[in-house]
């Protein structure tokens, strides 16, 4: 944990050296804290959700709203993100924390394309297509986000509190009841779990996270678009946490999404169709090595003793 | 009676398996229940904690109508399971699965420390993964399981199946002394000479009735009528 922070708190300084830029942290780390509330559902609970980016989506408008038509700052706009975030996950975990397997899926997909959809379509909200623009960023303690130095330690923040509260989190015995439920979901039931609950808290706190994420890019682009629900872009975060390894390690989604950006600059430099090269990566870590990259390193690691 | 289960009739999807089923245990009673297989000695504890539906009949606990009700509810008022195949979480260390399990009813909660005493093999073993287990192994942890979950009832499926002898030994001193704090015991057993000589009641199934039931001493010492319900 601490080598993830030290990296991220010190990588405004070296980023250029690599030949990168700053706002790529930023993105990464949006889209880690994206990830990580979603390996809370996948990882951690089992529970596969392929419209998460609904929520990512709802938080980013929520922020960009609030701000627009009640003139909300900062902070209030990330609320507002959180709460959206929340509520809508809320909602529609309780249409479906009955189900489970590829209902489940099916289902989360559903309702992932009715808030997509939602946001193409509502025109007078959304603006469509187009996005909300304009969006402020403001500033903290004095600090104006326009400047991406700030903007980059406000992002910071944020991912340091998520990553500790999920850590937290993952390690309590909610956590330990959600991995339960992972491994089956009768036997956490007869031996005296609500698991409808868990369900419906482990969805609704990712999405919660989800709305954080989106209200944090929002701030950082400036503006919210509707291609961020799509299911096409869903894809992405499911894409980067099993790449990483979110099955198996608290990290995976980690490594997925650094991978995932990496990928999308350095490949995309040299090609359109970087995406078909870490889609074939996905498709060959699912086939061949499902514990991801994080398996891979833990692989790597014990092999002397093994 | 602490459970009693009255005139049920048990399905799987279309199919019905139990055809009005009654049986009653009472606190700190050890009931048998016996039968060859198919009968719905499964079916009917699986039954009991509404995980095969029940769609006519009545279930009471502890004076409470619980006939279909939530699974984990009926679990907190303190009926614990160990089902046939153990199910116990794999990935899990023994330690872990314990503790999961523990919850209050009011019933008494088993300290982890009893459940080594009754197996001392557990002990030993708290730190490994329980997949890696042996069977037998499992089984404790499976009975561990249900004793620190506070239990008044204890539905045991088959619990000496592929058991050393040692081991069974130690199953059946368990009985005995959930038995001796008034915690009653529905056990279904494939071994019918062992199940009626520690059980206080006993009921033989077929086909998804019960066929028979008396005091357990009476069918032990029956051979005629214990061959033909039994075949032993
Ligand atoms: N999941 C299921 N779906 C459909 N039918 C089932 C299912 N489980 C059991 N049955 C049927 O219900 C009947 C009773 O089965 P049950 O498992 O209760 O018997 P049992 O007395 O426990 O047998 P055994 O001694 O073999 O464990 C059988 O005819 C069986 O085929
Ligand atoms: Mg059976």
């Amino acid at each position: 944990m601490l080598a993830t922070f030290v990296l991220f708190a010190t990588l405004p300084f070296w980023i250029k050296g690599v030949g990168l830029y700053p706002y790529l942290g930023v993105e990464v780390m949006i889209w880690i804290v994206y990830a990580l509330g979603f390996n809370l559902l996948l990882g951690h609970a089992g529970l596969p959700s392929f419209g998460h980016g609904a929520y990512f989506g709802v938080g980013a408008y929520a922020f960009g709203l609030t701000q627009l038509h009640w003139g909300l700052g900062l902070g209030g706009g990330l609320l507002f993100a959180v709460l959206a975030g929340g509520i809508a996950g809320a909602l529609v975990a309780a249409f479906i924390s009955h189900r489970r397997g590829i209902y489940y899926a099916l289902l989360t997909i559903a309702f992932g394309q009715i808030f997509w959809f939602v946001a193409v379509k509502w025109h007078s909200v959304t603006r469509g297509e187009d996005g909300l623009l304009n969006i402020k960023r403001g500033s903290v303690l004095g600090y104006p986000l326009e400047a991406l130095e700030s903007l980059y330690f406000f992002c910071f923040a944020v991912f340091v509190v998520v990553v500790l509260l999920l850590w937290r989190l993952v390690h309590s015995p909610f956590g330990r009841v959600l991995s339960a439920i992972r491994q089956n979901e009768t036997r956490a039931r007869f031996v005296g779990y609500n698991v409808w609950l868990y369900k419906w808290l482990a969805f609704t706190l990712s999405a919660l996270i989800a709305g954080a994420a989106g209200g944090l890019l929002a701030l950082a682009q400036q503006s919210a678009y509707p291609n961020v629900m799509s299911l096409h872009q869903s894809g992405f975060v499911v894409m980067m946490t099993l790449v990483g390894g979110g099955l198996v390690s608290f990290w995976g989604p980690v490594l997925g999404a650094v991978l995932f950006f990496l990928a999308r600059d350095l490949l995309g430099a040299y090609t359109e169709a970087w995406l078909l090269w870490y889609g074939l990566l996905f498709m060959l870590i699912v086939l061949f090595k499902p514990e991801g990259l994080a398996g891979l390193l833990t692989d790597v690691r014990s092999r002397p003793s093994a | 009676m602490i459970l009693e289960v009255r005139d049920i009739r048990s399905f799987y999807g279309e199919t019905e398996v139990l055809f009005g089923v009654s049986l009653e245990v009472d606190a700190g009673e050890v009931v048998a229940l016996l039968g060859p297989n198919g009968a719905g000695k499964t079916s009917t504890l699986r039954s009991i904690l509404n995980l095969t539906e029940v769609k006519r009949g009545e279930i009471r606990f502890d004076g409470k109508n619980i006939t279909r009700a939530a699974t984990h509810t009926i679990a907190r008022a303190g009926i614990a399971w160990v089902p046939d195949d153990r199910r116990i979480f794999p990935t899990l260390t023994v330690e872990r699965n314990l503790s999961i399990a523990k919850k209050t009813t009011r019933f008494r909660a088993w300290s982890e420390r009893e459940c080594f005493e009754l197996f001392s093999a557990l002990e030993y073993l708290r730190q490994r993964e329980c997949e890696d287990l042996s069977g037998g192994e499992m089984q404790m942890v499976a009975i561990s399981r249900a004793l620190v979950g506070a239990p008044g009832l204890v539905l045991l499926d088959e619990p000496s199946q592929g058991l050393a002898p040692k081991i069974v030994h130690d199953v059946l001193r368990t009985i005995g002394r959930l038995k001796s704090e008034g915690v009653a015991v529905l056990l279904v057993e494939q071994n019918p000479l062992a199940a009626l000589s520690a059980a206080d009641r006993v009921y033989v199934m077929d086909k998804g009735r019960i066929v028979h039931h008396g005091a357990a001493r009476g069918l032990l010492e029956n051979s005629a009528m214990r061959t033909r319900l039994l075949g032993v």
